[in-house]
């Protein structure tokens, strides 16, 4: 019989990631309504063990650890590979991740590996009357917001970064720290990362700015982006563009912000020169001024 | 030997379709009839990565597959415009878009079994509608070949797919063998506009249409991922506040002001 949760972490530096803090947070909260089944954790990279006490500390009552070489290199087939191991091991009722930039790519696969699909990029996770798991979720790029009841056994969701704010740890709580039951081996890697090209930062990355000054059509052309320039650099930010101002060819679409863009969330969006489509900020955890 | 490349592209409302337009009705969306659909953004821009492959390899063919249970045709055959060989719409009553990818999965992944010997799949990164963002994992998982995601660009020779795979601080280049599956991210670059010779010859073409019994696929035989419980507007909890002044220079300073006090500069 299925039972708990299975949160599939990432690692930062030796530690868990932001996300799978929140992460074991919301795995808490869904505990709690199915009489405080257990919280497991994969921890799969380089420093795994070492990471297992804090997430502990944040709520794991388990952890299954592996730091093989395919993952300690982050691939994202290893890393599949691990969650469908720690899924048997663990034969949770729901398995959840994060959508970042590991999770957009892993998270997909582990659910069709499991048989299901991924309840995508969720901003709050519960469990109805009838046990099973309940994922609100943006779509139509925040146009609409759908509640999906899902049906998989297990059920797999990915949780939008930064929805819930981590917790406090508690370095009283105790857990257990257990090898995964495989040994990841390098043959499962068949997507080979050959090369990494770290590139030249030009300013602050929109994806990360806490401020964005983004321009569109009503600028009226590429001029007036200086001023937004110089303003996003006295607020410490960046700028972005509207899909008009980068197909008129304005600005590169690396700048480009939103459904066709690149995803953000500030806590700050200036938008100059561009109507509507506020919309696209209505799903993210951001305070707009237009 | 041909290298063979299907390209997945969703025929989705226009993402640009303003609030006041976009209806819910018992959980499902509708657009006024006058906005025409478009061809998911990401999915031109895997197109435009077919083609710029075939440019390079010569010997290359481009197939495009498209779900649906009706189609804009002159919408739809925008990708044979940019240049593609073909277009295979896989339509039926019962291929309704829905928030469950189990569907598209395995009707593409039939489609893609029919149409045999493929080496190459192409989709973008996600579609404007339920933004699901996994068809193309799914179809890797289902076909059991390997994906390189979020490519920025993307190389295929000598059996071998080559990816730069976007990263928030630069890229990564992903090595696969054929065959293989590839998202492609907006960093892409822009797909092509249709020259009018593609646009004329696109008119001459009659897409080819598989219903769910050419695929051999009943899909009220498949398990669904979700229920949909409810589709519904956010709650506006967009509070205004406008800030005048005096002139544009003290209502910017009060501006300024404003945003100081709730801590945001």
């Amino acid at each position: 019989m299925s039972s708990g949760i299975l949160i599939i972490g990432e690692l930062t530096n030796g530690a868990p990631s932001s996300t799978t803090l929140e992460a074991l947070l919301v795995g808490r909260a869904l505990a709690a309504s199915i009489s405080n089944e257990p919280v497991a954790l994969l921890l799969a990279g380089a420093g795994a063990a070492g990471a297992a006490p804090t997430a502990i500390a944040h709520g794991a009552d388990v952890v299954y650890t592996a730091e093989d070489a395919p993952l300690a290199e982050g691939a994202h087939d290893a890393l599949v590979v691990a969650a469908a191991v720690a899924a048997k091991q663990a034969d949770p009722r729901f398995v959840v991740g994060s959508k970042t930039v590991v999770g957009r790519d892993v998270m997909p696969r582990v659910a069709f590996r499991l048989g299901t699909a991924l309840a995508q990029d969720c901003t709050s996770l519960a469990v109805d009357g009838q046990g099973r798991l309940l994922a609100t979720r943006p779509v139509y790029g925040g146009n609409a917001e759908a509640t999906l009841a899902c049906l998989g056994t297990p059920a797999v969701a990915a949780l939008r970064p930064k929805a819930v704010e981590a917790g406090e740890p508690d370095a009283s709580r105790s857990g257990e720290v257990v090898a995964l039951a495989e040994a990841i081996d390098a043959s499962v890697v068949r997507a080979r990362s050959v090369q990494r090209v770290e590139q030249q930062a030009t300013g602050m990355r929109l994806e990360d700015a806490p401020v964005i000054v983004s321009g569109g059509r009503g600028l009226g052309g590429p001029e007036p982006f200086a001023q937004l320039e110089a303003l996003a650099t006295m607020l410490g930010g960046a700028v972005g563009a509207s899909r008009a101002a980068c197909d008129a060819g304005w600005l590169p679409s690396s700048y480009q912000v939103g459904l066709t863009g690149k995803t953000v969330s500030p806590d700050l969006y200036i938008a100059i020169g561009i109507s509507g489509a506020t919309n696209i900020w209505r799903a993210a955890a951001t305070r707009v001024l237009s | 030997m041909t290298l063979k490349i299907v390209v997945a592209a969703k025929q989705v409302i226009d993402p640009e379709t303003p609030l006041s337009a976009f209806q819910i009705d018992a959980n499902r969306v509708s657009t006024p009839a006058n906005l025409p659909p478009v061809v998911n953004g990401f999915d031109e821009q895997a197109v435009e990565a077919a083609l710029r492959i075939k440019e390079a390899v010569g010997d290359a063919t481009v197939t495009v597959l498209s779900m649906g249970t009706d189609f804009a045709l002159d919408v739809i055959k925008k990708p044979l415009a940019m240049g593609a060989d073909e277009i295979v719409l896989l339509q039926d009553p019962a291929f309704v878009n829905s928030e469950d990818p189990t569907l598209p999965v395995t009707i593409l992944v039939a489609a893609i079994r029919k149409l045999g010997d493929v080496d190459l799949v192409i989709a973008g990164r996600q579609a404007s509608d339920w933004d699901n963002a996994q068809v193309p994992m799914g179809i890797a998982e289902v076909l059991d070949w390997p994906i390189a995601t979020f490519a920025q660009k993307v190389e295929a020779t000598d059996g071998t797919v080559r990816v730069e795979r976007v990263l928030p601080d630069g890229h990564e280049v992903v090595e696969a063998t054929l065959p293989a599956v590839v998202t492609v991210s907006n960093e892409l670059g822009s797909p092509r506009y249709p020259n009018m010779r593609g646009i004329m010859a696109s008119r001459r073409v009659q897409p080819l249409i598989w219903t769910a019994a050419d695929l051999g696929v009943d899909p009220t035989l498949l398990a669904p991922a979700f229920e949909l419980i409810s589709l519904v507007k956010p709650e506006s909890t967009v509070k205004t506040e406008m800030i005048t002044g005096e002139d544009d220079e003290d209502a910017g300073r009060k501006l300024a002001l404003a945003l100081r006090a709730v801590r945001l500069v």
